[in-house]
């Protein structure tokens, strides 16, 4: 079982992040859940391309055909990681809004955006 | 829903996940074996393919750029979104104009040494260089657009940490601003429409590509990655903007 | 190599059931700080420096400056809004 600790750990990142979304009680503490619910990707998308002795894909120093770890994974995580933050950064605008029309950050007061 | 029949919710929903995903785990190759074929074949041919070194760029703009001008897009419009939804409204501007102001909270901070300042301010400088040879480094070292992008937009912060907020909204609002993220986004789309000027599909890569090795090679990898990396830097500072924006003018006003 | 490997997942593992237990925001953003350095680190030790360099810069910088923007001028509004009523109460 140890050595598939990555996987575990995904899941449990997974289901921390979720946790968090249901218990929240300030927008902005639901926004930062998400983040690291989305941090459970990251490390579920490395494990699958770990190869054990590979180098990394970057063949400046080393000559090419050397074993490396799979390139097409980590340019998956690459944008992700920087959109991400861009996203965050509208859902904060959106929670500021909310905070500004109902005057709290609770999300179970905001009752003025029941339909 | 109470919080706690909502939390027994979650409990009850968790365990179940959590059971069909340790199931799942034990048809998995084990941690290290890779298997997939696409990883060896694209590290053992981007080198003489694409004339460049990092692999992992050559894949994102080049091998798979129809994904990364999507993501890019992705950017762009949430940063439209966060100027649209922090915009000032009438009713806020009018209530600025007629109340008067009353800044007391930013006096009363302790006053910062100089040396701090001077060199917190020097700092600006070599972040601005560094993040501008990240950027341009994407097709041989680790880096690329989206990192020197960031490093870039985050130099303008150790401005704001020396006190020296006149330089730093003069920065950040510059309308130049907008134009270059607009620049940024639409140079990506130019770059694939030129290709089909040479008879080649959308974002082949058409420009000569030159030597390994070279910082002007890999052909269109290198303009692409300095096309994102305007766009993320100049997106990034508008955000920055948008949300200091009234705390700036008031500082601006205490200033006079 | 697998021992750090295997200690920096079990402490990734910890530090986000503090995050989510944190319910001072501004004490979240120092935590979220750290839990973007453990993962860049992290991402080293996959051998995925790109990578590993985005999540500096992102994750362990950008994040946490969002954040603090938002509670900023949340803050600042919520003077406004004191120094508004405060106006009112007085005439």
């Amino acid at each position: 079982m140890l050595a598939n600790l990555p996987y575990y750990v995904a899941a449990w990142l997974f289901l921390c992040g979720l946790y968090g979304i249901v218990r929240s009680r300030h927008l902005v503490h639901t926004v930062i859940s998400l983040t690291v619910l989305q941090s459970s990707t990251y490390v579920l998308l490395l494990a699958i391309g770990f190869r054990k002795g590979g180098y990394a894909p970057i063949f400046a120093d080393i000559a090419p055909g050397v074993i490396t770890v799979d390139p097409v994974v980590q340019a998956l995580m690459l944008t992700d990681v920087v959109v991400e933050v861009t996203v965050v950064a509208l859902l904060l605008a959106m929670v500021v809004k909310a905070f500004e029309k109902g005057g709290t950050t609770r999300p179970d007061d905001l009752r003025f955006m029941r339909g | 829903m109470t919080e706690k029949r909502r939390l027994l919710l979650f409990f009850a929903g968790a365990i179940g996940v959590a059971s069909v995903y340790c199931a799942g785990i034990r048809n998995m190759p084990p941690f290290g074996h890779y298997r997939g074929p696409y990883g060896d074949v694209i590290a053992r041919l981007a080198v003489y393919e694409r004339h460049t070194t990092d692999t992992v760029n050559a894949i994102t703009y080049d091998y798979r750029g129809f994904d990364t001008l999507g993501e890019e897009f992705i950017l762009f419009s949430a940063v439209t979104g966060v100027m649209l939804l922090l915009r000032p409204e009438t009713q806020e501007r009018r209530r600025r104009e007629t109340e008067g102001e009353n800044p007391e909270s930013f006096r009363d901070r302790a006053a910062l040494s100089e040396t701090v300042q001077v060199f917190t301010t020097g700092m600006f400088g070599f972040a601005v260089l560094f993040g501008i040879y990240i950027g341009t480094h994407g097709q041989l070292t680790p880096g690329g657009g989206f990192q020197g992008g960031v490093i870039i937009a985050a130099a303008p912060m150790l401005l704001y940490v020396a006190e020296n907020t006149d330089a730093f909204r003069r920065i950040l609002s510059h309308p130049l601003m907008e134009f270059f993220e607009a620049l940024g986004a639409a140079g990506y789309a130019v770059v694939g429409l030129v290709a089909l000027a040479f008879s080649a599909p959308f974002l082949t890569n058409v420009l000569p590509l030159g030597k390994t090795g070279d910082v002007f090679s890999s052909g269109t990898i290198a303009v692409i990655s300095a096309c994102v990396g305007v766009e993320v830097g100049a997106g990034f500072m508008l955000v920055t903007y948008e949300y200091l924006r009234e705390i700036l003018s008031r500082e601006k006003n205490t200033e006079d | 190599m697998m021992i750090l490997g295997a200690g920096l997942l079990v402490l990734i593992a910890i530090s986000a059931l503090v995050i989510v237990r944190t319910d001072d925001v501004t004490n979240q953003i120092l935590a979220l700080s750290f839990y973007g350095l453990l993962f860049a680190l992290l991402f080293f030790l996959f051998q995925a420096p790109d990578v590993a360099l985005s999540q500096i810069t992102v994750g362990a910088i950008a994040l946490p400056l969002m954040v603090m923007l938002a509670i900023t001028r949340m803050k600042h509004r919520g003077e406004l809004k004191a120094q508004g009523q405060a106006e009112k109460g007085h005439d």
